[in-house]
């Protein structure tokens, strides 16, 4: 279970009020696309989900416990940029959380542990599309296969609730196809809340249970100061979605197999 | 073509390369040839045979007072104080760098503190030094960290600070500590502009070290070259300058050639 309670949430800066009075309830295994023009607060709001900024007012819940002030592993993250390290390989970026996790002092594995660790991190690697690329630096990949290395980084942890923040922002339209269609078979596979930040509403509508809009309801220049972005819009998607649940309506090819008590190798299948 | 893109050949390039140095010992030689014709005996400008035979001196044949060979006793002296200076600067640098770079609480302790001590003018300290730590190797050494180590240790609090706050985020959403965070992370991602920084700092180190051996000592290169100005052996400063000089660029390139080899994807990233 990872729902998430947003409850009068308001976000001021000195004078500035960036948020008023958001009030939000994402089920668990939801996948929620933030939209709205830009300098709206949606970052903003990741933030405060990331535990990386708190609100001014109001309380946000996981589970029905106070987010955490601080970020933590229980809530993954995907930037735009900067979300690989550099200086470790392929395979170090997403050894890293199993470092973190089970080397305390050390935070290197070794061993016997190092083999499982490596194991269930090629698995992911290869997941997303990655194998072959184990021992590469994230300077000698695409701005697509960074991408890629960045959800499988935070997915080794399986937190309870994904971030992206603009993840495909940066990627070309090719490319972005091809990474939502892994986004997708991924989050139903996990079976995870995601909350994504966009500009793109059509990948808002590609991907997302439900798309929530921000916007400020007042937004003369002389109002811009004291008046605050809020929810304006909240579409859920028709027919609805839902992590691990095949839709009834338009299966499509993304989305997870119906089980129909036979496996895909079938010979009955191919006629012979 | 614009002059912004013309660029010159492999031949040229190893010509020009040479150029400068060519034109240096052009006119040395002219002038010293100039002046010997003048007056054989003339100290100021000698020719290479008497480089030669004052190389020959120093390094080759043993002292008749000491019995030792002064050119190598004074490089082992001087290099023993310079990279006992280094070294401890940059284990300072690397400590209360990072520590700066990371934890709020000590960089609004020390931050300013440092910025001011790296105003101190060092040189005006050697006094205080000799006095304090007596005429040995030890307050030559605490010139040099004096000099050396408050621009190291602003200039890694600036890089770990520089280092993108996502990356942090990230590591934090995988469950790392600060420890493991400042272990695996930011450290790593330091250590090549550390050794960046130890060979801007190698000038500096050359001109604390020969102060102190100039004023007070009693072996090293400074010391060496003071001596014997007051003889007006030009003979036995310029050889001395000269392997000084070549100290100092031998070590620039090793550093370099270390941090590519052990951190291949700083390279990588400054490609990218």
């Amino acid at each position: 279970m990872s729902e998430l309670i947003i409850e009068n949430v308001w976000k001021e800066y000195g004078d500035q009020i960036v948020l008023e009075n958001v009030s939000l309830t994402i089920a668990s295994r939801a996948f929620v696309a933030l939209v709205g023009p830009s300098g709206c607060g949606k970052t903003t709001f990741l933030r405060m989900l990331l535990g990386q900024e708190r609100p001014t007012r109001g309380t946000i819940l996981l589970d029905g416990q106070p987010i955490p002030t601080e970020p933590g592993r229980d809530r993954g993250v995907v930037f735009q940029r900067y979300s690989v390290f550099p200086h470790l390989t392929v395979l170090g970026n997403v050894l890293l959380g199993k470092e973190f996790s089970n080397a305390r002092y050390k935070a290197k594995l070794f061993g016997a542990a190092r083999r499982n660790a490596v194991e269930e991190a090629r698995k992911l690697i290869g997941e997303v599309g990655l194998s072959g690329a184990e021992q590469k630096y994230p300077a000698q990949l695409s701005g697509g296969m960074q991408q890629r290395l960045a959800l499988a980084q935070a997915l080794i942890m399986k937190p309870k609730v994904l971030l992206l923040d603009e993840p495909f922002g940066a990627l070309d339209p090719g490319i972005r196809a091809e990474i939502h269609t892994l986004m997708k078979r991924l989050w139903h596979e996990t079976q995870m809340t995601v909350v994504m930040v966009t500009h793109d509403i059509r990948e808002a509508f590609t991907l997302a249970s439900r798309v929530v809009a921000f916007e400020r309801r007042r937004d003369r220049p002389e109002e811009k100061q004291r008046y605050g972005a809020t929810i304006t819009k909240d579409i859920s998607i028709w027919p609805p979605r839902l992590a691990g649940v095949p839709s009834k309506f338009s299966p499509d090819r993304d989305g997870p197999i119906d089980s129909l008590g036979y496996s895909r190798d079938d010979p009955a299948l191919s006629g012979e | 073509m614009r002059w912004i893109n013309t660029r010159p050949g492999r031949g040229a390039q190893l010509t020009l390369l040479l150029l400068p140095f060519v034109l240096l010992i052009a006119a040395y030689s002219a002038g010293s040839v100039a002046r010997l014709a003048e007056n054989p005996s003339d100290k100021l400008l000698p020719n290479l045979a008497g480089f030669a035979d004052a190389i020959n001196r120093m390094a080759f044949l043993p002292d008749p007072r000491t019995g030792e060979y002064l050119l190598w006793s004074d490089t082992v002296a001087s290099l023993i104080r310079l990279f006992a200076g280094l070294g401890i600067s940059t284990v300072m640098a690397l400590v209360l760098g990072m520590a700066i770079g990371m934890l709020p609480y000590l960089r609004a302790l020390l931050s300013p503190f440092v910025a001011v001590i790296s105003m101190v003018p060092p040189l005006a300290l050697l006094p205080i030094l000799f006095i304090i730590m007596g005429l040995g190797d030890a307050s030559k050494i605490a010139l040099i960290v004096i000099g050396v180590a408050p621009t190291m240790v602003r200039d890694l609090a600036l890089k770990a600070l520089e280092l993108p706050r996502e990356q942090i985020i990230k590591a934090e959403t995988l469950g790392g500590s600060s420890w493991q965070i400042a272990l695996r992370v930011v450290l790593p991602q330091i250590l090549p502009r550390l050794i960046t920084c130890l060979r801007l700092q190698l000038g500096p180190a050359w001109l604390f070290l020969i102060a102190a051996e100039a004023i007070s000592s009693d072996s090293g290169l400074g010391y060496r070259i003071f001596l014997v100005r007051r003889y007006l052996s030009m003979d036995i400063i310029f050889p001395y300058v000269v392997w000084i000089t070549l100290l100092a660029v031998v070590t620039n390139y090793i550093l370099d050639r270390v941090r590519i080899a052990v951190f291949p994807w700083s390279e990588l990233e400054k490609q990218a």
